[in-house]
């Protein structure tokens, strides 16, 4: 494909769009992993939410 | 599933378990079918190759000001139906608006040098949606100055809508003042003014980027969820200790 003159141009705005959508998804991988460890971190160490705390027995699970 | 229903943030985030790979897949295809139209589109007539890269120009700047329009929503959400996860919607669009007008600025800006003969001149479009970027950059900056999620949530709120000003400027500044920047040429009274072979993939490419929004979007409410329950759990125990 011939771009013409301004290839330079046409090349580097594609390649600033393929960095910054790169950058977007690495962000959002980045901190999904991140927060998880430290929720996995905390379940560890006993620090759980009330709702994901097991039952006392003799209390049924909601329907 | 009602919009209230949502407001239960684990009913949210199974939801967003559920619809992210249908996301990312239907994304995946509509970027492969876009850049596919955008290789095989002839050049323009007077812009030669160049208009290539207005497969990637246009949709950026689309969303840039569709996305302030998603948090302005959010805003009201936060600030008249207190809405569990406006604020966070409100938060997570903040950063990707940014980088869809950072890149509505810089792919203009290269367009512009060999059609124009300048990289930046400043007129009412461009000044407009180079204040928007700022205005970005300011809201992530407030909601990192505040540390309580609901304060810094109210504050942005405000931030956005005050902000919205800003949205029917960059619409209009092609029509109330004499730009170096072309008017309309697609969402016209009268119709588009782009030949179909150029058009559809500029249709295909707009519905890929939003589908990389909301698809982005989605997993940053979901990661923003997720730290939020950290910082409630570490809040709590250090009460306890």
């Amino acid at each position: 494909m011939d771009l013409g003159p301004h290839a330079g141009f046409i090349i580097t705005a594609y390649l600033m769009a393929i960095a910054v959508v790169g950058l977007l998804i690495a962000w959002v991988v980045c901190d999904y992993v991140a927060q998880k460890r430290a929720l996995a971190d905390l379940d560890r160490r006993g620090i759980t939410r009330r709702s994901a705390e097991p039952r006392p027995s003799g209390v049924k699970e909601p329907a | 599933m009602a919009l209230i229903d949502l407001a239960n943030p684990t009913r949210f985030l199974a939801l967003v378990e559920r619809v992210l790979p249908w996301l990312i897949a239907a994304t995946v295809l509509a970027f492969a079918i876009g850049l596919r139209g955008a290789y095989l589109a002839p050049d323009d007539y007077q812009q030669g190759a160049t208009v290539k890269i207005m497969y990637i120009h246009v949709p950026n700047a689309w969303l840039c000001t569709f996305v302030w329009g998603v948090m302005s929503l959010a805003a009201l959400g936060t600030l008249v139906w207190r809405h569990p996860l406006a604020d966070v919607a409100a938060k997570c669009a903040a950063p990707l608006g940014a980088a869809f007008t950072f890149l509505a600025l810089v792919t203009g800006s290269l367009w512009g040098r060999p059609m124009w003969g300048t990289y930046w001149v400043w007129d009412a479009r461009l000044t407009s949606v180079l204040v928007l970027f700022l205005m970005y950059l300011g809201l992530i900056a407030l909601w990192r100055t505040i540390d309580d999620p609901a304060r810094a949530g109210r504050a942005a709120a405000i931030l956005t809508l005050v902000g919205a000003v800003n949205l029917p400027v960059i619409k209009f500044s092609v029509d109330w003042w004499n730009t170096l920047h072309q008017p309309a040429s697609v969402f016209r009274m009268d119709g588009p003014t782009i030949d179909p072979s150029l058009l559809v993939p500029l249709f295909v490419m707009a519905v890929a980027f939003t589908l990389l929004f909301v698809t982005l979007h989605l997993a940053a409410m979901r990661n923003e969820i997720l730290r939020r329950r950290v910082r409630t759990l570490l809040l709590t125990q250090a009460e306890r200790a």
